[in-house]
């Protein structure tokens, strides 16, 4: 029947229970969270419940794609469709992460400097703000909490801005044997792509530890802290669900999956992980170095 | 004060509120003459190209000349109507100069007034000014008292009327300064031709000279919670001699306590 | 599909018989099919507009006479709030998704969408977002209560509604956003071969736009409202001065998403219209290119105008003037699509069935509010109007003559379509005046209202405003009964409607209009010979 389907025909699945899964997961999941946020005693666990959901359904999704991706049910038009799908998706986190970094520079190049009483801010500095001068890193004219230090640059941001780049081209290297056949090879470096991701987590962890237990830089160190933490935390949080995607991908290389020519999970992965990459670079300008 | 069936803006009693004015007119009435051709056009081609009428369909469906022509002329239109709007903006942007300097800040939900310097002193005059009792009794949810009783002699105030107004004085750069305490009001008061928001930890200026005494009505112009209704705002405008005398009554009144919040220093030419 | 395929007959798609899935489940909870989807959005949307129109109702109540008659002010500011979040993005953006995911694959001979089963979805979340918001009103403190653009410092007073509005929010983001994908993918990949980018039907084009300035748009609110999620619970300073942040801050990054909101709430709309009117007209539409050029132009200004809702912020002035005058730009490719519409019409062979006149109302009244929108783009005027009732006005205009009466333009005109019947022209007819009259009762005496100083979002007003609140009032009593009128009609249409041919209407071009009424199941599944008299803007250059 899959091979009947022909070349031509695009591939319509009837029916599927995993949409309503994710639904129900998603549901539960915010509603935990809301609940967490509002100190009610459920909600916590409730959130993981609903999380649980969430990647049982990715996992079944994903499967029947799989499945249905090995049986030759998708012709080169769904492949398409699932390419500007990633695509697509890929810009609207850009756009995500546009919204942080707006925030950024609008506190570094207008409230901030407008509280210290530059530019338009003469009267709200001479009226409020006395003695406040606009400076950046800052935590504001009340010094939100309290007086703290910055992460450097060039230390373990500078190790990480490596251990990416270095993980770019790596993805890249498993990506021209994976097209070469060379299996050894894909496995070898996409299993260093993880292990680099995996190693930029580790120094992010520290980093944070040390933020909080020595230079009192927190969430809530007023505008900077805000900012810092916001940026670098969903960073974080896309290189955690970067890393396990490629985890996922080197296990199906390991029981064989992908092809020379037939791999868009493994290329919608390695996007993904650019993606990451630029973001991060983005950061380590505009969070860090400047 | 608004009036009952009232259709349009009132051309207020400052130069920034005329000009407020002649902007929507001008705007108002280049919309009217395109709509007028607009859907005059349409109304004439509804009545006349009917089928019921045995209208034939053309088969055109392009005409550059007429394309070019509909976009050249609403850019000239706009060019027209931005050209005042500029100019007005322009003037109302100079807040130098000014012979009093107030402080307003919002609170949930009344307003405090500072007369923080006038001709070049600092005042030491400082209030809150919040609803009348009367509308305050009146509005509350099923009180069976009547609106339309809340009256200031002949005018009917329900909701527009403070314990105490903000006494200005006429012919007169006023400066404002406007902040907040908690969360984003608006001090607006439409007879002076302008609104500004005031937000906590920051300071927006505006400016205003009133050519006539009289006493103006306005209300808190952005939402601030659930009394954001119950938040108006009262100038009283009066000659400044008159005004002299009600400040130095207000300074003896305050006499021995000291300025608190009004910095000694002159304030910055914003 | 190998296993199925013995057993279950419908899993098989090459055959054109009208297979739909038999149990309820399979067919509605399960579905992968554009056009179940497309009810359910639509349905969905029908249900919201009437719970949004209740609590309109209820403000609508409050308002008709000066003194506060029935409910508290912060309960009033609820219903404001809630009112606008749920007719928003429960009502005009659901319906135009359901519009596009019934339409868009027949107007371009495809078989279904790109992506079928993000399709469902994106639709099953937003019954749970709904849920999760409207819950909110059960919630001890409330619902949000601090307006739809929750604005901080106030948004952050709320209580425990505060998390769960946000994370509704967050469903709907993620909701619009596979949406807006799956429609990109759709249309950008699954056209019937010789269905060029400039013969598609406008309404593919200007949802195709649409498609793009959401998924531009919607992470910017997701970030703005996590912003607002991590100041209240997680001590960040984004919006608070003291800290180094700015309140002014959050309204920016909303706005540069609400601004392009508003258009993403109106272009579909300029779709329908642009169908419907060249079809009873009997005339090709006017100017085909330049609408799609218009519109594009419309989506790109929508980015560099946000801050006109700022005007009294405080901004310097040369933000006031650039803001100014990129806003009044709008109204030149807005006045190329309104000068168009004209344009078809003009020696055309018009009739008037129900449908044309939801769409001829729509070009006049949208027109109107697209009028209040240019004079509010007027800084040293908007000084007086902002945060009155002449906005309220504006975009009443704009969002219910504009986008709701397209959206009920295109259920009449593709009714036939989807269920095979027509419905009664008589009763639309009296649907159409019904609510001609008492919208404009409804919204006109609003412009009066603001223009003579009444602000929004207050439960309780100076006797002054009292008349022309009545008349308000009285107008928004007879916009509530016409969702039921609108539901009988096609209840009735559909179990009683006389049967519709394959083109239903005389005029009508498109590939939609070739198959069957009501479509099947599956249509498409072998990509269409595509003629040119097919097409409503066969050749472009004619
Ligand atoms: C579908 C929704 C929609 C649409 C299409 C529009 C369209 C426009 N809007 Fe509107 N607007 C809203 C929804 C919408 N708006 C909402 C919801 C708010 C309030 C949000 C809130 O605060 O809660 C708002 C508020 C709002 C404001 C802020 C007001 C304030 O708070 O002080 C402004 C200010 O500039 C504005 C301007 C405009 C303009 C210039 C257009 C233009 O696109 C209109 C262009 C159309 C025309 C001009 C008519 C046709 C043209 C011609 C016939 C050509 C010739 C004409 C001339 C040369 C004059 N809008
Ligand atoms: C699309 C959006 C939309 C729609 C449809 C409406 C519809 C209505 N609105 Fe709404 N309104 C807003 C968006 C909308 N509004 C927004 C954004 C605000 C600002 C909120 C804020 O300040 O934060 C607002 C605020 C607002 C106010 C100001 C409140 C205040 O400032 O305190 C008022 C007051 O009169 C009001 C009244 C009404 C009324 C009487 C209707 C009536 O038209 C309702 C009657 C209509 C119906 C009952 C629905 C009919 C639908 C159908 C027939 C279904 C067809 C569809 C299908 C078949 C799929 N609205
Ligand atoms: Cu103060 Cu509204
Ligand atoms: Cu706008």
């Amino acid at each position: 029947m899959a091979t009947a389907q022909g070349n031509n025909v695009y591939y319509v699945p009837h029916g599927s229970k995993w949409p309503a899964v994710g639904t129900i997961g998603l549901f539960v999941t915010m509603i935990g969270a809301a609940n967490w946020l509002n100190e009610v005693s459920w909600g916590k666990p409730m959130f993981y419940v609903g999380v649980a959901t969430l990647l049982f359904m990715m996992w079944g999704w994903f499967g029947d794609v799989i499945r249905e991706s090995i049986k030759g049910m998708y012709n080169k038009q769904v492949d398409t469709s699932f390419r500007m799908g990633m695509m697509w998706f890929i810009f609207s986190e850009i756009m995500f992460f546009a919204a942080f970094f707006g925030a950024l520079f609008y506190a570094r190049m207008y409230s901030v400097p407008w509280l210290g009483g530059e530019g338009d801010g003469a009267l709200t500095n001479f009226y409020l703000h006395q003695g406040y001068a606009p400076a950046w890193p800052t935590n504001g004219p009340d010094a939100v909490g309290g007086s703290f230090q910055t992460i450097p640059a060039w230390g373990v941001p500078l190790l990480n801005t490596l251990i990416l780049l270095t993980s770019g081209v790596t993805i890249t290297i498993a990506h021209h044997a994976l097209r070469a056949g060379h299996r050894l090879q894909l496995l070898v470096f996409l299993g260093l792509t993880v292990l680099l991701g995996g190693i930029f987590l580790f120094y992010q962890a520290e980093e944070y530890i040390e933020a909080y237990q020595h230079l009192n830089l927190t969430l809530g160190s007023g505008v900077y802290g805000s900012t810092f933490f916001m940026l670098t935390g969903f960073h974080g949080l896309h290189v955690t669900l970067g890393t396990i995607m490629l985890a996922v991908i080197w296990f199906r290389c390991l029981k064989g999956h992908f092809t020379k020519d037939n791999h868009f999970g493994f290329e919608a992965v390695a996007w993904y992980w650019h993606f990451v990459d630029v973001v991060w670079l983005g950061l380590f300008m505009f969070v860090y170095v400047l | 004060m608004p009036h009952r069936w009232q259709l349009n803006m009132a051309p207020g009693v400052t130069q920034t509120a005329r000009n407020a004015y002649h902007a929507h007119m001008i705007a108002l009435w280049v919309c009217v003459v395109i709509g007028i051709i607009v859907f005059g056009a349409m109304a004439y081609a509804m009545f006349k190209f009917r089928k019921s009428k045995g209208a034939v369909p053309a088969q055109w469906s392009h005409n550059t000349k007429a394309e070019v022509i509909w976009t050249v002329i609403p850019i000239l239109i706009l060019v027209a109507m931005a050209w005042p709007a500029t100019q007005y903006l322009v003037h109302q942007s100079d807040t130098s100069n000014p012979v009093l300097t107030v402080k307003i800040t919002g609170y949930q939900w009344k307003w405090r007034y500072e007369y923080v310097d006038y001709e070049g002193k600092p005042t030491g005059v400082n209030f809150m000014s919040k609803l009348d009792a009367d509308s305050d009794k009146t509005r509350q949810l099923k009180s069976g008292l009547d609106p339309h009783a809340v009256k200031v002699g002949e005018e009917a105030t329900y909701l527009l009327n403070v314990d105490k107004p903000l006494v200005l004085p006429t012919n007169a750069k006023i400066r404002f300064v406007i902040t907040a305490d908690d969360v984003i009001h608006a001090w607006w008061v439409p007879a002076l031709g302008w609104k500004t928001d005031a937000i906590p930890d920051i300071i927006n200026d505006a400016w205003t000279l009133i050519e006539t005494p009289g006493t103006y009505r306005g209300q808190c112009a952005e939402l601030c919670g659930q009394d954001h209704g119950f938040m108006p705002i009262v100038v009283e405008a009066k000659p400044k001699a008159e005004f002299d005398q009600w400040l130095a009554g207000q300074q003896a009144a305050a006499a021995p306590a000291v300025p608190t919040a009004a910095p000694a220093a002159a304030a910055p030419q914003g | 599909m190998a296993t199925h395929a013995a057993t279950d007959h419908h899993a098989d798609h090459h055959d054109d018989h009208d297979h739909k899935p038999a149990g309820f489940w399979d067919r509605w909870v399960f579905t992968t099919n554009h056009k179940d989807i497309g009810t359910l959005y639509l349905v969905f949307a029908f249900v919201m507009f009437c719970i949004g129109g209740a609590m309109s109702g209820v403000i609508r109540a409050e308002l008709m006479s000066p003194g506060l008659q029935f409910v508290e002010p912060y309960f009033f500011n609820q219903m404001t709030t809630v009112h606008a979040l749920v007719m928003i993005f429960g009502g005009v953006m659901p319906a135009f998704v359901g519009l596009g995911n019934w339409m868009i694959p027949l107007q371009i001979g495809a078989p279904d969408m790109a992506l079928p089963r993000m399709n469902n979805w994106s639709f099953w979340i937003m019954p749970f977002a709904f849920t999760v918001l409207l819950l909110t009103l059960f919630l001890p403190g409330g619902a949000p209560a601090g307006g739809w653009t929750l604005y901080p410092p106030l948004s952050l007073q709320g209580g425990s509604a505060v998390a769960f509005a946000i994370f509704a929010i967050h469903m709907m983001g993620i909701s619009s956003i596979m949406g807006a994908i799956n429609i990109i993918a759709t249309i950008l990949n699954m056209r019937a071969p010789g269905m060029d980018l400039l013969k598609m039907p406008l309404f593919v084009w200007t949802w195709l736009i649409t498609a793009f300035l959401l998924i531009a748009v919607m992470p910017v609110l997701a970030g703005a409202v996590t912003m607002l999620l991590t100041d209240k619970f997680f001590g960040t300073s984004f919006f608070n001065a003291a800290g180094g942040g700015d309140p002014v801050m959050f309204q920016h990054i909303f706005w540069f998403f609400g601004h392009p909101e508003v258009y993403i709430m109106i272009l579909p709309a300029f779709g329908v219209v642009s169908e419907i009117i060249p079809t009873f007209a009997r005339k090709p539409l006017f100017g085909y290119q330049a609408m799609v050029y218009a519109t594009a132009s419309i989506a790109f200004l929508s980015f560099i105008v946000w801050a006109h809702h700022m005007f009294t912020v405080g901004m310097p002035l040369g933000g006031e003037l650039f803001f100014m005058y990129a806003t009044m730009m709008i109204a030149v490719p807005t006045g190329v699509k309104v000068f168009n519409w004209v344009s078809t019409m003009w020696k055309g062979s018009m009739t008037f069935e129900t449908p044309m006149l939801w769409a001829i109302g729509f070009v006049i009244l949208f027109t109107i509010g697209g009028f209040s929108g240019l004079m509010l783009a007027i800084v040293p005027a908007d000084f007086q109007y902002h945060d009155t009732y002449f906005v309220v006005a504006h975009f009443h205009y704009v969002l219910v003559t504009g986008a709701l009466f397209s959206i009920i333009a295109a259920v009449y005109y593709w009714f036939p379509k989807w269920t095979g019947r027509h419905y009664s022209e008589k009763w639309g007819k009296f649907h159409f005046w019904w609510t001609i009259v008492f919208v404009n009762l409804l919204f006109f005496p609003q412009h009066f209202l603001g223009l003579a100083g009444m602000p929004r979002r207050i439960p309780d007003y100076n006797v002054a405003f009292a008349d022309w609140n009545l008349i308000s009032s009285i107008g928004a009593f007879g916009m509530l009964c016409t969702p039921v009128f609108m539901f009988l009609i096609l209840w009735h249409a559909k179990k009683h409607g006389p049967k519709a041919t394959t083109q239903v209407w005389e005029g009508a071009h498109g590939l939609e209009w070739t198959v069957p009424s009501p479509a099947p199941h599956h249509t498409f599944t072998t990509p269409p010979v595509i003629r040119a008299s097919d097409l409503a803007h066969g050749d472009p250059t004619h």
